[in-house]
Parts: structure tokens; C-alpha cells; sequence
């Protein structure tokens, strides 16, 4: 009886030590030697010390962009989201237009559009309408208005303006996805039952399906995030001294490439792992509170 | 009803009326020239055969589904008039669903309390209130801090009444509220609609549970295929129904 009443419930010391092994996250284990590696080096090397403290600055420039972008996504991404489960045909149409549009569009080519394409054309227009107005409509405040407008130089959008704008404008379109996936996933019975209390489609969404959504849509956006601090590195093709720019500025100051990337892809490694940690943290606890 | 820009139809005591209804879904008819009159204060029992139609209608008189043609007119407002403030008409209308349709992110106060503000523009100590009076009044009072998904089916299906309540609604609409429950938890449910009938609410009730229909209705429609194929009073069809087929349908649902 003892034998197998042993058997049928081993020890968890009996679990072989192989198996114990296989179950270490050994990839985290290795991302964090790297990472003591890398900040062993930048305090003895001057070299690594060097290149983190010219590159740190580009870190907060990288974080500002991101935020400001993906902040600005979010809002454009919610709107979007609303027009894609719309039935008026103008907004359906219209977000849906946007939605494929940028879909189809490398990030690269689209910031590239938006800052040498876009800009000026918006420039164009801004001046083209000041003449209009110095020409039909010549009073005091539009006078000045006007002015101003014609005055103003296509080098006073800066850079990072456009890099902004265009980030905003492709993730805006992800996310917009993000939204519709998140309200089309709460049962239809839910909207029937906030309307049939007499509330109107928009404060049945504000206060019925958006609430629950945001517990399905949270763990994506927060991954999207992370994506959209990792596609601001190309932003560097437009000259805006973020990490990745900086990086190339450094290889070029001082020639020491191998140093200089490994700081670079380090960083960014640093920034990316500690939102997953925070994602993976704040999708736990969803999944409790359910 | 005030505020609705359209003027009402005078209607004497009917509070509802469906006037030659049709309603397809594709190429499925799913209401075929239905009318039906509802009087103030009246219990109408609806009854018949699945996929017979009598969602459709319920739904077509809170317009949540519109129908192709034929008139619908609430405490005399025609729903289909373009220039009908339907959030109005439908905060005078309440309606259980069968499976609840609770709002689960929110407490069972939140659910009963939400509408009330939003719609109603009450005040959160004057929503809570009335919402303890019924929540009381459903037998449920202590769970008002629960969440829907801590609840029983019976107990949910009485917040879900009570939700409607709050509003002070002149009609109330039970689409079969008591078939997603077990046996003992009918009853809980079928109590606080009785008491409702009792105290003279309009009700309309799609149901199999024929024994409500024999204690608290004034009249029972049986639909099937999309048509009314009898109606009368609970006596007048249990005891000589004139058609056939209703006569069959109420035997093998006594049986
Ligand atoms: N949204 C819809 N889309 C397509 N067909 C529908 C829809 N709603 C109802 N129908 C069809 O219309 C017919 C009537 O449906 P309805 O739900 O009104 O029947 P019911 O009498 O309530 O049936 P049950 O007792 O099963 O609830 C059915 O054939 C159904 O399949
Ligand atoms: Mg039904």
C-alpha cells in the first residue's frame, strides 16, 4: 500500500533535474549577463562610457517622441475605431479609407511623404491662402494673420514636428484597429439593452461598450506601444537626434561602430523590456478582476 | 413623453398599437401583417412556436427592430415618424432579455443607477435611493455591491427588471425572462412579475410558463409563422381554443 500510494504522488523532489533545468528562463538569464556585461564596460571602458553619454540624450528625445505620438495615435485610433463600427457611410468610409491606406504604406515611405511631400504642400496652401485673403478680405486682424502666414519658412516646422505627425498618423491607423476588434468583441445584447433604457448611441458607447472594451484592447495597445518606440528609430532618415540618429552621429564622431551599436541596441533592449514587464503586469491583473 | 417633437396621436386607452406589421430578414418573413392592440394596464401573453416571431415583435415595439411597413404607435408616438425622438420612447419602455444582458463592469446599484442619470438626469443620491427601493422590492438588496457575474440567473434576471423599473417605464416587455433559468429560480422571477401585474403595469409577456398565463394575463396571443393565429382570454384558450393548431401547441406544452 505504501509503495503505491509513493508512486501515485511523487515528491516534488523526484522531478528529475533536467527537467528543472529546462524550465529556467535561461533567454532571461542571458539578456540580463549581456545587459551586466554592458554596464560593466560603460563604467570601466571609456570608450562605452563615452558613447552612453552622448547617446542618453537621444533616449529622451526617443521617449518624448514616442509618447507624444502614440498619445496622439490613441486619440485619432479611438475616433477611427468609432467610424469602422459606424452604420453613417460618410464616417464608415472615410475611417475605412484611412485604415487601408496606411495599411498599405511602409512607416518609412509615410514619414518620408510627411515631411517632404505633405509639409510643403501644406505650406503651399498656407501661403496660397494668405494671398487670398490680403486680396479679398484686407482689415486689421486677417492683415496680420496673413502676414504671418506668408512669413512663415518651410525650415520653421521642425523636423521632429513632421516625424511626430507622421507617426501619429500610421499608428492612429493601427489602433483604430485595435478599438474595433476591442468594441466588436462585447456582445451585441450589451448596446441593445443600454439603448432600449432610452440612452443614445454615443452615451450607450461611452459608458456600456467602451469600458469593457478597454479591458480587451489594453494588453494590444500597451504591445503597440512598445512597436511604436521601436519604429521611432526610423525617424532618424529625417535627421531627428533621437537614439538611433545619435548613434550614427557618434559612429561617426569617434569610429568605434562595434561600441557604438552595442550601446544603441542595449538601450533600446532596456526601454522595450521594461514596458513588456509593465504590460505583462497590468494584463495579469485584468485577467483578475474578471 | 414630453419633449418629443411630434405631436400624439389621440388613442383613447390603447397604449400600444401595432397596425399591419411586416417585418423579413432576408427571406425569412418573420412578422406578417401583425396588429395588435394593448390597452393600459393590460397583461398580454404572447405564445407560440420558435422562431415564430414574437422577439421581432417585442423588439419592433422598443424599435430595436425596425419594421418594413405597417404602423407602430407607443402611448401615441408612431416610432416610425422621422422626426421621433426614439431614446425617449424607449426610456417609457422597458425590456428583459433572456439572458439578462447585465452590464457586467458595473456593480448591480451601478446597473440600476446608470440609465437613471444618464437618461433621466437624476441625481446619484436620488437614482441609489429608488434603486434600493427596488432591488428591495425584487428581493435583492444586499447584493446591491455585487457584480452581475457573482450573481445567479435568478438574480440576475431581477436586477435586470429592476434596471427597467428605474426608469418609471409605462410598458414593460418580457421576452421569455425566465427560459436561461433552472426550475427553482422561476419562480423568484415569475413572483416579482406577477406583483408587477397586480399593481397595473402594461406588460407584454412572451413565455412558455402557461401557469403565469392562467394567474396574471388578460389576454393571450398565440403567433406562429410570423401571424396571430388566435387570441383571447386565458379562459376562452385553455378551455376551447378555435383553432387547432393552438389547441395543439397548448397541449404539448402542458405535457
Ligand atoms: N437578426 C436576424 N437576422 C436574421 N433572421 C432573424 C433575425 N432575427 C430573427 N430572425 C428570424 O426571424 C424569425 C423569427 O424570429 P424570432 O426571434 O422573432 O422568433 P421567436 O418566436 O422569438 O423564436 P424563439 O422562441 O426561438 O425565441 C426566425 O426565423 C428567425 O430566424
Ligand atoms: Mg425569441
Amino acid at each position: 500500500m505504501a509503495i503505491t500510494s509513493d508512486i501515485e504522488k511523487p515528491s516534488p523532489k523526484l522531478i528529475p533535474w533536467t527537467e528543472k533545468l529546462a524550465q529556467v528562463p535561461w533567454w532571461a538569464l542571458i539578456i540580463l549577463l549581456l545587459g551586466v556585461l554592458i554596464v560593466y564596460f560603460i563604467f570601466t571602458s571609456p570608450t562605452y562610457e563615452d558613447a552612453f553619454f552622448f547617446l542618453i540624450a537621444g533616449v529622451r528625445l526617443t521617449i518624448q517622441v514616442s509618447l507624444i505620438s502614440f498619445g496622439t495615435a490613441l486619440v485619432v485610433g479611438l475616433i477611427v475605431g468609432l467610424g469602422r463600427v459606424s452604420k453613417n457611410v460618410v464616417f464608415y468610409n472615410l475611417s475605412s479609407l484611412y485604415v487601408e491606406v496606411v495599411r498599405g504604406i511602409p512607416i518609412l515611405v509615410m514619414l518620408i511623404y510627411f515631411a517632404f511631400v505633405l509639409t510643403p504642400l501644406a505650406l503651399q496652401l498656407l501661403h496660397w491662402l494668405s494671398t487670398a485673403m490680403l486680396q479679398n478680405l484686407a482689415i486689421g486682424p486677417v492683415v496680420g494673420l496673413a502676414e504671418s502666414m506668408a512669413n512663415l519658412n518651410i525650415r520653421d516646422v521642425p523636423m521632429v514636428v513632421r516625424a511626430i505627425v507622421g507617426l501619429a498618423f500610421c499608428y492612429g491607423a493601427f489602433e483604430a484597429e485595435v478599438f474595433r476588434a476591442g468594441i466588436e468583441a462585447i456582445e451585441r445584447g450589451q448596446m441593445e439593452a443600454a439603448r432600449s433604457l432610452g440612452m443614445s448611441y454615443f452615451q450607450a458607447m461611452r459608458y456600456v461598450i467602451l469600458p469593457q472594451a478597454i479591458r480587451t484592447v489594453l494588453p494590444p495597445l500597451g504591445n503597440d506601444f512598445i512597436a511604436i518606440l521601436k519604429d521611432s528609430s526610423l525617424i532618424s532618415v529625417l535627421a531627428v537626434r533621437e537614439l538611433t540618429h545619435l548613434g550614427k552621429l557618434n559612429r561617426a564622431r569617434t569610429f568605434r561602430t562595434f561600441e557604438t551599436w552595442n550601446t544603441v541596441a542595449f538601450l533600446y533592449l532596456i526601454l522595450t523590456l521594461s514596458l513588456s514587464i509593465l504590460v505583462k503586469f497590468i494584463e495579469r491583473r485584468m485577467t483578475y478582476e474578471k | 413623453m414630453k419633449n418629443n417633437m411630434v405631436e400624439p396621436i389621440p388613442v383613447d386607452d390603447d397604449i400600444i398599437i401595432i397596425d399591419h406589421v411586416y417585418k423579413s430578414f432576408g427571406k425569412t418573413k418573420a412578422l406578417v401583417d401583425v396588429s395588435l392592440r394593448v390597452k393600459k394596464a393590460e397583461v398580454c401573453f404572447i405564445f407560440g412556436p420558435s422562431g415564430g416571431g414574437k422577439s421581432t415583435l417585442l423588439r419592433c415595439i422598443n424599435h430595436l427592430e425596425a419594421p418594413d411597413s405597417g404602423r407602430i404607435i407607443v402611448d401615441g408616438i408612431p416610432l416610425t415618424h422621422a422626426k421621433t425622438n426614439i431614446d425617449l420612447v424607449r426610456a417609457e419602455v422597458g425590456i428583459v432579455f433572456q439572458l439578462f444582458n447585465l452590464f457586467p463592469h458595473l456593480t448591480v446599484l451601478g446597473n440600476v443607477t446608470l440609465a437613471q442619470e444618464k437618461v433621466r438626469k437624476r441625481s446619484k443620491e436620488e437614482a441609489e435611493q429608488l434603486a434600493m427601493e427596488l432591488l428591495e422590492r425584487v428581493g435583492i438588496p444586499e447584493k446591491a455591491n455585487a457584480y452581475p457575474g457573482q450573481l445567479s440567473g435568478g438574480q440576475k434576471q431581477r436586477v435586470a427588471i429592476a434596471r427597467s423599473l428605474a426608469m418609471n417605464p409605462k410598458i414593460m416587455l418580457f421576452d421569455e425572462p425566465t427560459s436561461a433559468l433552472d426550475a427553482e429560480m422561476i419562480k423568484e422571477v415569475l413572483d416579482v412579475m406577477l406583483d408587477l401585474a397586480k399593481e397595473g403595469m402594461t406588460m407584454l409577456v412572451v413565455s412558455h410558463e402557461m401557469g403565469f398565463a392562467k394567474a396574471a394575463s388578460d389576454r393571450m396571443v398565440f403567433l406562429a409563422e410570423g401571424k396571430i393565429i388566435e387570441e383571447g382570454s386565458s379562459k376562452e384558450l385553455f378551455a376551447n381554443p378555435k383553432q387547432e393548431r393552438t389547441q395543439a401547441f397548448i397541449d404539448q406544452i402542458l405535457y
